[in-house]
């Protein structure tokens, strides 16, 4: 390659790029920062539910924000626009999708073992984009905490609830509740993360933050509680690809520490389309 | 055995912001460990003026027949103090760990106000594993 390996002059400092810098923040700086958009929101607001929703829009914009930037850190070469686009294709088998995928990325086990699942019945199904959203949330995670999310798991009373759980939430690493504010969790700050990416990604859904008292632990965990838009359901109930549910729970099977990569572009979707 | 007696936290104005004893002995009700705790502050006050050495930073060990008063005080003025059994050791490192937790758990809490008293879950409940840590440790020793 010409000019490979010689680091080009600039004459003057601001034409030079920024360096890449260091991936990782100051957890204190974080806590501090959250803990003054917090105290910045409780001087706006007369009640609980109140500052729970602001928290959460906060978290909606960074959310939105965070699915663009990693969308564009993909450096994968495998564009969403590809992916969803062989998704939503008929003809395409998923061992190609597999082995397309496998070729262009240095991939991931988790997905790979789930279209070897698949692969491996001999079903012409694909793979679930609803699924992959989610794998893509807990993701999302790694990106913005520093790991993955504990357990993703999906809702026993209704079809349309999945849950991320966390033992110990970034956010609420050192944070106290007083007694007078009940239920309320910083957790929400989370959820609008959460949704953000999610709405971004083309499947609206209705996110809530919540503590869930857990057995000879002082400490409750917090599980973030997703139920998908109707318009969602519509949409698979439509697509109706593959066998879901068998997808949906290989998916909760496979250790969440494993290395996801999946990209979206909203525009793939048409949720208007009927 | 109750190596440690009582633990005390003073706001920069002298105000008592938490207190808790361990163990039976000393202990007191609440209108006295918060003159307790204002006198303290004072005698710290008046020990930086009266010090013979220059640029002297107050009472760090207060030793007597019944008891050892050990204080740290932060650079902001808040300060931190152990009443504990005579010629318990460790104590410097167990106030740093303390205030250590007090500047993770209080400090970053948004609901914790400043200079108020101190009532956050958290940090009771990561002091009271320290002051366990530090006791088996001395039991160990």
């Amino acid at each position: 390659m010409i000019g490979a390996g010689k680091i080009k002059q600039y004459s003057n400092v601001l034409d030079k790029p920024l360096s890449k810098g260091k991936q990782e923040v100051s957890s204190s700086a974080f806590a501090f920062l959250f803990s003054e958009l917090v105290q910045y929101n409780q001087t706006q607001v007369d009640n609980i539910a109140e500052l729970e929703r602001r928290l959460e829009d906060a978290g909606y914009a960074v959310g939105a924000r965070v699915l663009e930037l990693l969308c564009h850190r993909d450096k994968n070469g495998f564009t969403c626009e590809t992916t969803f686009n062989m998704f939503y294709l008929d003809h395409v088998s998923i061992q190609e999708i597999a082995s397309l995928m496998s070729s262009n990325c240095n991939f991931c086990c988790g997905i790979f073992d789930l279209l070897n699942f698949e692969a491996n019945r001999e079903t012409e199904g694909k793979l679930d984009c609803w699924v992959s959203c989610l794998l893509y949330t807990a993701q999302c995670g790694k990106c913005y905490f520093g790991k993955v999310a504990d357990s993703l798991e999906k809702g026993t009373e209704h079809e349309d609830e999945y849950m991320i759980s966390e033992k110990e939430l970034l956010v609420n690493r050192f944070i106290s509740i007083p007694k007078d504010m009940g239920t309320f969790n910083c957790g929400a700050f989370v959820a609008g993360i959460v949704r953000g990416v999610l709405d971004g990604a083309g499947f609206p859904a209705v996110v809530t933050a919540h503590f869930v008292p857990m057995e000879g632990q002082h400490r409750p965990r917090t599980t973030i509680l997703i139920k998908f838009g109707e318009e969602v359901l519509r949409r698979e109930a439509r697509l109706e690809h593959g066998n879901f549910n068998d997808l949906v729970k290989a998916i909760i099977a496979t250790p969440v520490d494993v290395k996801y990569t999946i990209s979206f572009l909203h525009s793939s979707y048409d949720l208007s389309h009927e | 055995m109750a190596a440690i007696y009582s633990l005390y936290i003073i706001n920069k104005s002298g105000g008592l912001i938490f207190y808790k004893d361990y163990g039976s002995a000393g202990r007191m009700d609440t209108n006295d460990s918060l003159r307790v705790a204002s006198l303290w502050h004072s005698m710290h006050a008046i020990s930086q003026q009266l010090s013979p050495t220059v640029g002297c930073l107050g009472i760090e060990l207060l030793e007597a027949d019944t008891f050892d008063l050990h204080c740290f005080q932060s650079l902001t003025g808040t300060k931190l103090f152990v009443v504990c059994e005579p010629g318990t050791q460790h104590m410097e490192g167990l106030l740093k760990v303390i205030y250590e937790l007090y500047t993770d758990y209080v400090l970053k809490n948004p609901f914790y106000e400043m200079e108020m008293p101190i009532r956050c879950e958290l940090f009771d409940i990561n002091l009271s594993q320290a002051i366990q840590k530090d006791r088996v440790a001395l039991l160990g020793r």
